[in-house]
């Protein structure tokens, strides 16, 4: 009999718990040891500020911790207190809650009792507004300087003019960062950790798209606690490092016919942010289904492969420029239709994330345009990525329940 | 060989439904009682009221799918399936063709669309919120100081149209309060309010073809009935007890299933 409801570990889990520890303890000896630290957002210009020598800390990655930790809700409220609504990005309120409250989810983690200041912020609106308010809020707090991208948004074809504005905005920015950091950019520098970040965005491609296989060797949910490494290690060797390793492992899960669920009986897509405090309820729940969720946008979100070590500037703006986030509502659709017939879905889970309507693309009619244009089922799942108060756990795991059922009959 | 039985028991949020079929598919037995804190409990002496109403008694149910939002706590079931797998059938099986069904149940609304052969194409349900769902009428009721039973003839003897605005539940009771000042009758308001339900679903879905209306709310409220006919400008069909076609949906997929293993 086929065992289920069982997630599979990943053996490179533990070099990954290692890497982490060891990145945030950097970060925590940074000023001590007389490093510099700059926060950037998740899909920030962390090159740059790396061939500056920075080291660099990213908000996101703490904020989406302490929703695995499910503590949103105990410091989302101490964020509304102060005038951030309950209706914006519930990552900016559970982070700055927490620090107005000191807490950090990085002590039970990784051992580290708090954040590392900032000496400047850096952000790229590319994503959201939502990032350029929650490092202004920081920027006051520590009274540090924040620079940034404002990037042209909704952008269906990424023309020339879109990548001229932007190239402009990180030649700025480079400026200024010689203006804070008293000293010229290295140009080589900057050649090397756009080169790496383009090493290991293609392996991560590589390993995501092992999924494609069936049975998959992975899920999506592997794929959260995976990509950690290429949101906060782009520019840094370790991230090739690790990601040549997990490869290596999804190579062999193939070779064996290991699936990551077991008797894989149907393959669904994953749209929107993760529902952080659920994910391993959620990947118990599909695994017993033997579904495997094998795709989402939000992994992929990662991927940066236009970028070029020859023209580090130019081509760090197209690919910061071209992700889907930022991307028009048909551009969009195109991709996840496109992504769906890769990875072989059975279906598309939508997550209208309360907080993020950014990353929620289920709001403008999407689901029901590929129903009818390409065929492919849709379900809407109403959740939030960190707010666990926007949660309905009996229905939502009845909705995926019926879904699969709908598949069953299909 | 003695005749033998299947059980669906749908455990609700507002109600546990048992309904008891023949191999014929025809009714044998069923029970409804008021779901309380002991899931478990509720379901099995739902299931064995159903059973002690079966004519000439002691024949055994080969088989039990549970369903609902409490399908997982019924242990002596064989299996469960999600109540929109079993509205689907036990509504197909009344109306066999393409339908669009409206459930709405006390916590929860759903549109569920089924195809020409019966299959589940579709669902949808209703948002977190309790808008529209049978909590929502029963919290209303309190507003207009009548029991839930009043409500719908008090409705009924209404001439004139009102308009709720609000979405919420909390909203809509102030909303009330603040119409009752204007002057409004009770009778009109209470109306307004099952416009409101009808109103909620059909922000759902598109209702297009032919319409079913189940559940348990629409078994105790009639004019929901009247009123989707109206607004949607022709008859919906309603199968015979609203309130039990989860149930009996969920009594076919035992009989569909005879023979297979339990599932854990
Ligand atoms: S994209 Fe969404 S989740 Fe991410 S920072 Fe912006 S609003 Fe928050």
């Amino acid at each position: 009999m086929t065992e289920t409801g069982q997630r599979k570990e990943i053996r490179a889990a533990a070099e990954l718990k290692q890497l982490l520890t060891d990145y945030y303890h950097e970060l925590d000896k940074a000023h001590s040891e007389g490093q510099k630290v700059a926060w950037c957002t998740s899909v920030g210009p962390a090159e740059v500020l790396r061939a500056f020598g920075f080291k660099v800390y990213f908000p996101e990655n703490h904020a989406a911790m302490i929703g695995v930790q499910r503590a949103g809700e105990k410091f989302i409220p101490v964020a509304n207190a102060i005038g951030y609504s309950p209706e914006i990005c519930s990552y900016l309120t559970s982070d700055i809650g927490a620090y107005i409250q000191h807490w950090t989810p990085l002590e039970k983690a990784y051992g580290v009792k708090s954040i590392p200041k900032p000496d400047v912020l850096a952000y790229n609106t590319n994503q959201c507004r939502d990032v350029k308010e929650w490092f202004s809020f920081y920027s006051r707090e520590y009274k540090v300087p924040l620079v940034g991208i404002d990037s042209p948004k909704y952008i269906g074809e990424v023309e020339d003019m879109h990548v001229d504005d932007v190239t402009a905005q990180f030649e700025r920015l480079i400026r200024q960062l010689e203006g804070i950091t008293k000293r010229k950019l290295d140009e080589d520098q900057l050649k090397g950790t756009v080169g790496l970040s383009l090493e290991a965005t293609n392996l991560w491609k590589e390993i995501l798209e092992t999924a494609a296989h069936a049975p998959s060797p992975l899920t999506f949910f592997d794929g959260t606690v995976h990509m950690a490494p290429i949101v906060v290690l782009r520019g840094d060797r370790r991230a090739v490092d690790y990601y040549q390793v997990l490869l290596r492992e999804m190579k062999e899960r193939i070779a064996a016919g290991v699936a990551a669920v077991d008797g894989e009986r149907y393959r669904i897509y994953w749209e929107g942010m993760p529902i952080w405090g659920k994910l391993r309820a959620l990947s118990e729940q599909f695994a017993e289904l033997r579904t495997c969720v094998v795709a989402s946008t939000y992994c992929n979100s990662w991927i940066f492969d236009d970028m070029r070590e020859s023209d580090p500037v130019r081509s760090m703006a197209l690919a910061y420029t071209k992700l889907f986030i930022n991307r028009s509502e048909p551009a969009k659709e195109q991709y996840i239709a496109e992504m769906a017939k890769r990875f072989k879905v059975d279906g598309i889970i939508f997550h209208d994330s309360k907080t993020c309507p950014h990353n929620s693309n289920a709001r403008y009619g999407m689901p029901s345009r590929i129903k009818e244009r390409y065929g492919i089922p849709g379900l809407i799942i109403d959740a939030d990525l960190n707010d666990l108060r926007l949660y309905s756990e009996e229905q939502t795991k009845t909705n995926i329940e019926a879904f699969v059922e709908q598949m069953e009959v299909a | 060989m003695s005749p033998k039985l299947f059980a669906g028991i749908d455990v609700g949020a507002s109600a546990t439904k048992c309904m008891i079929i023949s191999e014929e598919k025809e009714e044998a037995g069923s029970a409804v009682a008021k779901t309380g804190i002991d899931l478990a409990g509720d379901a099995k002496k739902v299931f064995e009221d159903a059973l002690s109403r079966v004519d000439g008694g002691g024949v055994a149910v080969a088989r039990i799918v549970s369903t609902g939002f409490g399908r997982k706590n019924v242990p002596f079931a064989d299996a469960s399936r999600t109540e929109i797998s079993c509205q689907s059938l036990g509504c197909y099986f009344h109306f066999p063709r393409a339908i669009v069904i409206v459930d709405i149940g006390g916590q929860d609304t759903k549109v569920i669309r089924t195809d020409a052969d019966g299959k589940l194409k579709g669902f949808k349900m209703n948002r977190k919120c309790a808008a529209g769902t049978g909590t929502f009428l029963e919290e209303i009721s309190h507003r207009l100081d009548v029991s839930l039973e009043e409500m719908n003839a008090l409705a009924t003897r209404s001439k004139k149209d009102v308009e709720i605005g609000a979405f919420c539940t909390v909203f809509t009771g102030t909303e009330i309060l603040a119409r009752i000042r204007e002057g409004l009758s009770r009778e009109d308001l209470a109306k307004g309010v099952y416009k409101s339900v009808v109103k909620r679903a059909m922000e759902m879905d598109t209702l297009v073809g032919d319409v079913v209306l189940t559940g348990g709310v629409v078994a105790h409220n009639t004019i929901l009935y009247d009123m989707f006919s109206e607004i949607l400008g022709r008859k919906v069909l309603i199968p015979p007890k609203p309130q039990l076609t989860g149930a009996f949906g969920a009594a076919l997929y035992a009989l569909q299933e005879a023979g297979q293993p339990r599932l854990e």
